[in-house]
């Protein structure tokens, strides 16, 4: 019960947030109408990945000061990982945006910004793919992952600051805050965060598990 | 030990001259490689007159040409130079020194870049000194970024493919950034946009330290 609670956790709030987020009554906006529900499914895609993807920076950093290949480990599991969560976040995305903004892709610096994360841990993935050797692989991806989720940094967090973007809460559009004036979204929104969150955490660490146990067959063969 | 790191930068840049007198062919090869580009373009284009196509044409020539001309600087150099580096010098001054030479190198590239591509396709920037300003940034930062992608490509055995995917990625907040900067000095807007500017200096700056900090987990084997 002690170390598992929070697994238990995950599984509540992502019940309640499907359970309650298709059901719990949502303000009507043209042109949104019932789309809105996908704030609780859209949007903690991208907060899920972000901190999972620090997590791999971390485990990068702590790779290059320690050099214990279990870092490595979780940093290439946590990458993985956030790439699931990027993927059903742009797919959310994109089936929203044909409901409200007419096309499947639209440019906006939001998207590109998505697009451009997906890119950087596709190239990362091909780069631990091309070297051999476990140590140096292990070296000079972490050296990649900082150097990319920094100026990844850069794209997300700046350059949508000084660009108008289509999302709502961007560019004069009014975010979720301003509907929710009985705070009804609230109640789902910041669970949902945090449940998708621990969801990812979850998948993470199972797979960080199976990593270590394959890499454990192969040395005792 | 700054002291040091000065001094030994500074030989380490004169050795790179030294060995580009000694092969000129290398640079006469990226400096054609520049020309038929723009030719290519010219061929294909004749005269460009609308400012977004002739801004984008421009940079993506450069883009592809600081590519070519940046990737030799790890990958071309053999393990025997190396090794012998890592026991005389610091890995600081080996990384500062690559990325100061390659900047003088970008610099050239994109003068003449700038030249060919205002005879042959058109001239229609109107704000030469914000134009000048971009160039010169975009050179400091696609040389600092390109040549430490170029080391962690060259520890690779596909290295010149895994130098486009690798860089193109983390290259896209710099290009973003220049390509509305250098649009701006195209229309000759009457004030220059210094947001962009100030995030334009800071991106380079942040390159820098992180390829100085994280150079020396690369180069070790």
């Amino acid at each position: 019960m002690k170390n598992y609670w929070w697994k238990i956790l995950a599984i509540v709030l992502v019940l309640y947030t499907v359970i309650a987020g298709f059901l719990i009554k949502v303000p009507a906006q043209p042109i949104l109408h019932e789309t809105i529900r996908n704030l609780y499914f859209h949007v903690p895609m991208w907060f899920g990945m972000m901190t999972i993807l620090f997590v791999s920076l971390w485990h990068s950093i702590k790779y290059l000061s320690n050099s214990n290949i279990e870092s490595d480990i979780v940093a290439t599991q946590a990458a993985h990982t956030g790439m699931l969560l990027g993927f059903l976040g742009i797919i959310t995305g994109s089936i929203w945006a044909k409901y409200t903004w007419g096309a499947w892709w639209v440019s906006d610096t939001k998207l590109n910004g998505a697009a451009i994360t997906l890119l950087i841990y596709l190239a990362y993935f091909v780069l631990r793919g091309s070297l051999e050797e476990e140590q140096k692989r292990a070296r000079i991806s972490a050296v990649y992952n900082i150097f990319a989720y920094v100026m990844l940094i850069v794209f997300l967090m700046i350059l949508p600051r000084l660009n108008d973007s289509l999302h709502p809460g961007n560019g004069g559009n009014p975010g979720f805050n301003k509907y929710d004036l009985d705070s009804n979204m609230r109640m789902v929104f910041y669970p949902a965060v945090l449940g998708w969150i621990l969801l990812g955490v979850w998948i993470m660490t199972i797979k960080v598990r199976i990593e270590k146990l394959k890499r454990k067959t192969l040395t005792n063969d | 030990m700054p002291f040091m790191i000065a001094s030994q930068t500074k030989y380490l840049i004169i050795k790179e001259f030294r060995l580009e007198m000694r092969n000129k062919y290398a640079l006469g090869g990226i400096l054609l490689y520049v020309v038929s580009t723009v030719f290519v373009s010219y061929l294909s284009f004749k005269q460009i007159i609308n400012v977004p196509t002739w801004n984008a044409l421009f940079w993506i020539i450069l883009l592809f040409a600081s590519v070519n001309g940046v990737a030799k600087s790890f990958i071309g150099e053999s393990r025997g130079r190396l090794l012998y580096l890592y026991t005389l010098v610091s890995p600081q001054a080996v990384i500062l020194s690559k990325i100061i030479y390659n900047s003088l190198l970008l610099l050239i590239i994109s003068g003449l870049c700038l030249l060919t591509y205002s005879l042959f396709v058109g001239y229609l920037v109107q704000d030469l000194p914000l134009f000048i300003l971009t160039l010169v940034l975009g050179s400091f930062g696609f040389s600092s970024l390109l040549t430490m992608v170029s080391a962690i490509a060259s520890k690779t055995s596909n290295n010149f493919t895994l130098m486009a995917i690798l860089s193109f990625p983390i290259m896209m907040p710099l290009l973003m950034v220049l390509l509305k900067l250098s649009k701006n000095a195209v229309d000759g807007l009457e004030q220059w946009d210094l947001n962009y500017l100030a995030v334009l200096m800071f991106i380079n700056v942040i390159i820098i330290a992180l390829s100085y900090l994280l150079f020396r987990y690369l180069w070790r084997d």
